[in-house]
């Protein structure tokens, strides 16, 4: 498959912490990839990195070809494990808001025709997420699986390049986990996305992957521990794309 | 059980509210009869009938020099004052504090300027402000708003740079503007504060209005117990002060009610 996404020997500094170095790494359309690692190996930098909130010390980010922009954008997709949908927005304006935000720069917010539209779209989209009967609740008001549904919903509309998970069911209940891991298995599916997800559960990346990446220094300096980064010490092709058991995870909230 | 865990009930808590208040009352009531039996003529403690003689005067007599109803008239002028100089300061708060609190380039400017002028004590810049704009109604209301308005701004900007970082990246990922961003995820979600704020406000806005209207007027609420105080008119006095604690309780609690009827969503959101 073709290559989305392709990191050149990155190297992420911090004063004289070197979080990352000589990472490279090439993420192919529609795979997903699951990267595991100790606390503090750099993959949440890792992730800042691709999603543009950061820029690396040294090395080339290509996305499509192009490079990336130290900034974020709308070709990105994120789910961060908290704090990733709007507060005072109910559940459609939420989703509504990536569609508002194009098509009005100056308002951000549609009228009319134009608006009843981008309410079809979205409640379409929250319905596939499993909250069709949540339109109007507020984030306050649900659980935090459903708050997550609903981030991913947000993040989904925007039909972005690549998807970024950031533990993003952390903080879950298992059995409220496996159902969004059977959601999460579903979308990637149906929607061909291309996902990459940091996680801290290493069943959770072999069971969702197709490729697990594990972060970790490969050399260590007992007396300055800090002046040696981590990079991808494995890389594990799990198994080419294939649908997903069939569920009915729509069902659950 | 132990006093951390005793919940009271509506009711209870109606009734435990009241005791203090009705306590104190009967307290001034005692000393004042007391005081009335060793000299009937006793100004310093007045009995409840020479307060209600002497604001009956004031609320339904019009004054013979300026043909006003004085308690009114009072009133009127301090709500105006009290109202845009609050109004004032809330917007500027809106205004600089949304655009400190989301541009980084913005608060490194301005930031600064802000910290400094909110030191100041605003009764130090009275004078100025008497001689910069007169003794007119300009120079109160300026007063108001420099007191409230720096405290008002670093408080909003701070709760807006607060918000979490998540946040403002998911916004971006969904296509959002820097402009986008302020009035569709900071705006929103500073406007509760805003009125946590202006609640915290009315305080100080009360002391820089009485102050104001002590040093220079002709009508208001503090004008008027400044002026009586010549006579010891403590009938006068007591009645006025009780007013505009009434005056402060009914605004604080608009402001709560507002709050919830308006932003359901920063209050629990109503499970």
């Amino acid at each position: 498959m073709s290559t989305i996404l392709s990191l050149r020997d990155i190297w992420v500094e911090y004063g004289d912490k070197i979080v990352l170095e000589r990472v490279n790494l090439d993420v192919a359309a529609g795979s997903f990839v699951s990267i595991i690692g100790p606390s503090g190996a750099g993959k949440s930098s890792l992730l800042r990195l691709i999603l543009g909130q950061e820029a690396p010390t040294r090395g080339r980010i290509l996305l499509d070809d192009m490079p990336l922009t130290p900034e974020c954008g709308p070709d990105r997709g994120v789910v961060f494990q908290r704090y990733s949908v709007f507060p005072h927005l109910s559940v459609l304006r939420n989703t509504m808001f990536g569609l508002e935000c194009a098509q009005a720069p100056l308002t951000a917010r549609l009228f009319g025709q134009r608006r009843r539209a981008a309410e079809e779209e979205a409640a379409e989209m929250l319905r596939a997420v499993g909250l069709g009967d949540s339109l109007h609740l507020y984030p306050a008001q649900m659980s935090g699986g459903m708050q997550q549904r609903l981030a991913i919903a947000q993040a989904l509309l925007k039909r972005p390049r690549i998807l970024l998970l950031d533990e993003p069911f952390g903080a879950l209940d298992p059995g409220i986990r496996s159902d969004m891991h059977a959601l999460i298995t579903r979308l990637w599916h149906d929607y061909a996305l291309t996902i990459v997800m940091v996680t801290h559960d290493i069943r959770e990346a072999f069971s969702l992957g197709t490729r697990v990446l594990a972060l970790d220094k490969r050399r260590h300096d007992p007396h300055a521990p800090h002046r040696f980064g981590a990079t991808a010490v494995y890389d594990l092709p799990l198994r080419p794309r294939t649908p997903p058991p069939a569920s009915d995870d729509a069902a659950a909230a | 059980m132990r006093w951390v865990n005793r919940q009271m009930r509506r009711n209870d808590r109606i009734v435990l509210g009241s005791v203090p208040v009705a306590l104190l009352a009967l307290v001034y009531l005692i000393a004042a009869v007391r005081r009335h039996a060793a000299d009937p003529t006793d100004k310093i403690l007045p009995l409840p009938d020479a307060m209600v003689r002497a604001m009956t005067a004031l609320v339904t007599q019009p004054d013979p020099l300026s043909g006003q109803l004085l308690f009114w008239g009072d009133t009127l002028a301090s709500l105006q004052r009290l109202g845009l100089g609050l109004g004032i300061a809330t917007v500027a708060a809106l205004l600089v504090g949304l655009v400190l609190g989301v541009l980084p380039p913005v608060r490194a400017t301005f930031g600064p300027l802000v910290t400094g002028i909110a030191v100041i004590p605003p009764i130090a810049l009275l004078p100025m402000l008497f001689i910069a704009l007169g003794l007119g109604e300009t120079a109160k209301v300026a007063l108001i708003v420099i007191g409230i308005a720096p405290v008002m701004v670093r408080d909003i900007a701070a709760h807006v740079a607060a918000l979490p970082r998540e946040q403002i990246i998911k916004a971006q990922t969904l296509g959002a503007s820097s402009w986008q961003i302020m009035i569709r995820v900071a705006l929103p979600q500073a406007m509760p504060r805003l009125l946590q704020a202006m609640r915290l406000a009315l305080g100080p806005a009360w002391v820089f209005l009485i102050s104001a209207e002590a040093i220079a007027s002709d009508i208001g609420l503090g004008y008027r117990i400044f002026l009586v105080r010549r006579y010891l008119a403590m009938d006068v006095i007591i009645p006025y002060v009780a007013w505009i604690a009434l005056l402060a309780i009914t605004m604080d609690a608009a402001f709560v009610f507002l709050s919830r009827r308006l932003f359901p969503w920063a209050h629990g959101g109503g499970h």
